[in-house]
C-alpha cells in the first residue's frame, strides 16, 4: 500500500513539474485582428508584416522571459462588425497573453467596450480618438497625433492661417475617423475665425467626386479639410486636377488616408503636388533616425517579396514599435500581468524605432509627432523619388519644420 | 441655385450614369435575360479590370485591353455557364438559391485569386484622357467620363441591334421568355443561354476596363457594385437593354444632382428611393413587360 501510494506520490509530481515546464515552454501568444482585405488592407497588410518582423527579431534575441512569441492573427475584412468577435475568439478560443488592436478606428471602436469590460491591456494600432470616450487605463495607442482633433486638424488650419484664409469647406467620408477629426476641425476652425462655406459628408464607396468638387469650387473656400479613406482619396486627388477646386483654394487635404500609401502615391504622381496632408513618417532630415533607417532597409527587402507597400513610412515602423513597446514592458516586469505592464508603459518612456514614447492619460502620445507634409516637384510615377527628400515637405510642427506652406496653385507647379 | 453648377451637375449625371449602365449591361443579360442569380457580375467587372492594368503593363491602352480580353472573357462566360448548368441549374428546382451561393462562391474566388496574384492595393491605369479634361467655358468634363459616356451607347446600340435583328439574338430573347417553347422548336435552350452568358461576359471585360478608367480599382471593389448593377437592372425592367441605359441615367443624374445641391450624405437614398418608388408604380421596372 505505501509503495501505491510513493508511486501515485512521484506520479503527481512528476506530471507537475513536467506540467510546469511544458508551460513554460508554451509561446507567448500575442493576438490581432487586421484588415488583409477590404479598403484598409494595403496598409494592413504592411502592418502586419512589420510585426511579423519584430516576432523573428525578438525570437531571435531569444524571446520573452525565456519564451518564443507566436502571433495570432486574422483578417478583419475592414470591417468593424467583425472585430468583437474575432477579439473574443482571441481571448477564448486562442487564450492569447497580449492584444494589439485592428489597423484603424473604425475596426478598434467596437472592441473598446470588450476590452474594457475584461480589463485588458490594448496596443492602439492608429486609431483616432478611440479612448476619448471610453476612458480605458490600459489603452496605448501606437500613433503619434496625439489626443483630440486639435492636435491633427489644428496644424493644419494654422498653416491655412499663414497662407490668409478666411473661409473652409469640409468634405468627410461618412465614417467613425472622417467624421471624429472633421468634429474637431470644425471647432478649431470656429475658434480661429473661419467661414465655414461648404460642410458634407459623402458616403462611403462614392464612384465621382466631380460634382462635389463643382460645388465646392462654387463655395469659394480658402482651404479645403478632406478627411477621407484610400479607396475615396485617389478619386478625389483626380477630381481635384480635372475639375478644379477654384483659384480661391490656397490650402487643401489635411485627413487623406491613403496618400501615404506607395501604390497610391505612385499612380498619381504629380497630381499630388500642392496637397498637404497628414503624416507619421517622410523621408525628411528633422525624421531620420538610425533605427527606422535600419528597418526600412530590411523592410523594403521582404515587402518587395510579400507584394506589400514597398515603401513602408506609413504603419510599419509604428507597428514595429507596439512589439517594441510590448518587448521593454515585458522584460522590465518579468510579468505578462496586464496590470502590470499597462503600469509600466504609462509611467516610463517606450524606446522604440520611431523614438521615444510617453502616453498621457487616456493613453495617446504626450508629445506628439504626426506632421503635415506638402507635395512639392513630383515627377513621373517614379516611386524611387519618394526615398528622397524635398517631396513630402513638413510644413508643421515648427520643431520638425523643413520648409514654409506655399499655396496650392503654387506649389503644384 | 445657381444655374450653371445645376446645368454641370446634370452633364456630371449623365457621364456617371452612363457609366453606371455600362457596368450593369453584362447583368442586364445574365440576371434579366437569363434569369441567372449572376451575384458574381460585379467580380467579373474586377477581373476585367485587372486584366486591362496586366495589359496596361505592356503599353497597351485599357480600353483595347478591354477589347482584347472580350474574347477571352466570353470562353470563360461559357466555361462557368457550362459548370453552372451542369452542377446546379440541372439538379433541383431551388435554382435561385443554390444559384445564389455557387456565384458567390465565384466571387469569393475570383477575389481571392486577384488578391494572390495582384495583392490588396489600389491599382490604376494611365492614358492619355484620364486626368485630363475638356473644358468648355466654365464647365469642365473629365475625359475618361466621356469615354465611359461613349462606350456606354456603343454597346448599347450593338447589344440592342444584336438582340433585334441577328437569329442568336432573338433565340436568347425566346429563350427569356419561353424555355419551353424554344425546345419544343427543336433549339437547345442550354445551348443559347449559355452562349448569351459568354456573351454577358464579354461585356463584363471591356466593362472592367472602363471601371478603372473611370477609378482606382482593387480586387475588393466588386462588392461595392453588387447593389448598384442590381438597381440598375431591376429598376430597367429586366432584360431591356435600352432601359438599363435609362436606369442608369436616372441614377446618376439623382446622384450628381443629389451630392451638388442637397448633401452628399443623401445620395445612396434618393438612388435607392427612386427604385422603390418605381416598383411600387411600375412592378416590372421601366421597360419590362
Amino acid at each position: 500500500m505505501r509503495i501505491v501510494r510513493l508511486l501515485t506520490g512521484a506520479l503527481a509530481a512528476a506530471a507537475l513539474l513536467f506540467g510546469g515546464i511544458a508551460a513554460a515552454q508554451q509561446p507567448i501568444k500575442v493576438g490581432i485582428g487586421i484588415a488583409q482585405t477590404g479598403p484598409l488592407s494595403g496598409g494592413g497588410k504592411a502592418a502586419l508584416l512589420a510585426l511579423r518582423m519584430w516576432v523573428d527579431d525578438v525570437n531571435a534575441r531569444g524571446g520573452l522571459l525565456g519564451r518564443k512569441v507566436e502571433l495570432i492573427a486574422y483578417d478583419d475584412q475592414t470591417n468593424p462588425a467583425l472585430t468583437p468577435g474575432i477579439y473574443t475568439k482571441l481571448l477564448d478560443v486562442d487564450k492569447v497573453d497580449l492584444l494589439i488592436a485592428p489597423y484603424g478606428t473604425n475596426p478598434t471602436a467596437p472592441i473598446m467596450p470588450l476590452v474594457k469590460q475584461r480589463d485588458l491591456l490594448l496596443m492602439g494600432n492608429f486609431s483616432f480618438d478611440v479612448n476619448a470616450q471610453i476612458k480605458h487605463d490600459k489603452w496605448f495607442n501606437n500613433a503619434p497625433w496625439g489626443a483630440g482633433a486639435v492636435a491633427w486638424g489644428g496644424t493644419f488650419l494654422e498653416a491655412g492661417k499663414q497662407l490668409g484664409a478666411k473661409s473652409i469647406a469640409f468634405m468627410a467620408a461618412d465614417a467613425e475617423f472622417a467624421q471624429n477629426l472633421c468634429t474637431g476641425g470644425r471647432a478649431i476652425a470656429k475658434a480661429i475665425g473661419l467661414q465655414n462655406v461648404y460642410d458634407q459628408n459623402y458616403p462611403p464607396n462614392t464612384v465621382d467626386f466631380s460634382s462635389m468638387m463643382r460645388a465646392i469650387r462654387n463655395a469659394k473656400p480658402d482651404i479645403v479639410f478632406v478627411c477621407s479613406y484610400p479607396a475615396e482619396s485617389a478619386a478625389i486627388v483626380r477630381a481635384v486636377n480635372e475639375i478644379g477646386v477654384g483659384p480661391t483654394v490656397k490650402l487643401i487635404g489635411g485627413g487623406m488616408v491613403g496618400l501615404q500609401f506607395a501604390p497610391i502615391m505612385e499612380a498619381l504622381g504629380p497630381l499630388l503636388n500642392g496637397f498637404v496632408n497628414y503624416n507619421s513618417f517622410v523621408p525628411e532630415k528633422t525624421l531620420d533616425n538610425p533605427g527606422i533607417r535600419e528597418f526600412l532597409a530590411k523592410y523594403r527587402e521582404r515587402a518587395v517579396k510579400e507584394k506589400v507597400d514597398p515603401l513602408g513610412f506609413y504603419l510599419p515602423p509604428y507597428n514595429y514599435a507596439i512589439g517594441q513597446m510590448l518587448e521593454q514592458a515585458v522584460t522590465a516586469t518579468k510579468s505578462l500581468d496586464h496590470k502590470v505592464l499597462a503600469d509600466y508603459i504609462r509611467k516610463n518612456e517606450m524606446k522604440t524605432i520611431v523614438g521615444g514614447i510617453r502616453f498621457d492619460a487616456v493613453g495617446e502620445w504626450a508629445t506628439p509627432r504626426m506632421v503635415m507634409a506638402q507635395f512639392r516637384g513630383v515627377q513621373g510615377k517614379d516611386l524611387e523619388q519618394f526615398r528622397k527628400p524635398g517631396r513630402q515637405v513638413i510644413i508643421a510642427p515648427a520643431a520638425m519644420k523643413t520648409g514654409e506652406v506655399l499655396p496650392y496653385d503654387k506649389a503644384r507647379k | 441655385m445657381d444655374l450653371q453648377l445645376l446645368f454641370e451637375a446634370t452633364v456630371s449625371g449623365v457621364m456617371l450614369g452612363c457609366f453606371y449602365a455600362a457596368v450593369s449591361l453584362g447583368l442586364s443579360i445574365a440576371f434579366g435575360l437569363l434569369d441567372v442569380p449572376h451575384i458574381a457580375h460585379p467580380a467579373f467587372l474586377v477581373l476585367g479590370a485587372f486584366g486591362a492594368y496586366l495589359l496596361g503593363g505592356y503599353g497597351l491602352d485599357p480600353l483595347v485591353a478591354g477589347l482584347l480580353l472580350m474574347p477571352v472573357f466570353f470562353v470563360f462566360g461559357l466555361a462557368v455557364y457550362q459548370f453552372y448548368y451542369a452542377t446546379f441549374e440541372r439538379r433541383g428546382t431551388d435554382t435561385g438559391l443554390r444559384g445564389l451561393a455557387f456565384f458567390f462562391g465565384v466571387a469569393f474566388i475570383v477575389e481571392i485569386g486577384l488578391i494572390l496574384a495582384f495583392g490588396v492595393d489600389q491599382r490604376m491605369v494611365e492614358a492619355p484622357y484620364i486626368g485630363h479634361s475638356l473644358e468648355l467655358g466654365e464647365m469642365r468634363v473629365p475625359y475618361r467620363m466621356l469615354v465611359a459616356f461613349g462606350m456606354a451607347l456603343v454597346l448599347m446600340g450593338l447589344l440592342t441591334a444584336f438582340l433585334s435583328r441577328t437569329f442568336t439574338g432573338r433565340a436568347i430573347k425566346a429563350v427569356a421568355q419561353d424555355e419551353g417553347a424554344l425546345r419544343l422548336m427543336g433549339v437547345d435552350p442550354v445551348r443559347v443561354k449559355r452562349f448569351a452568358f459568354g456573351l454577358a461576359t464579354a461585356v463584363a471585360a471591356i466593362a472592367g476596363a472602363l471601371l478603372i478608367i473611370v477609378g482606382p480599382v482593387d480586387p475588393g471593389l466588386g462588392r461595392i457594385y453588387i447593389g448598384r448593377t442590381f438597381c440598375v437592372v431591376v429598376l430597367a425592367g429586366l432584360g431591356s437593354i435600352p432601359g438599363t441605359v435609362v436606369a442608369g441615367l436616372i441614377l446618376g443624374v439623382a446622384e450628381s444632382l443629389v451630392l451638388t445641391t442637397a448633401g452628399a450624405a443623401w445620395a445612396p437614398a434618393v438612388a435607392f428611393g427612386i427604385l422603390l418608388a418605381v416598383l411600387a408604380v411600375r412592378p416590372a421596372g421601366l421597360f419590362g413587360r
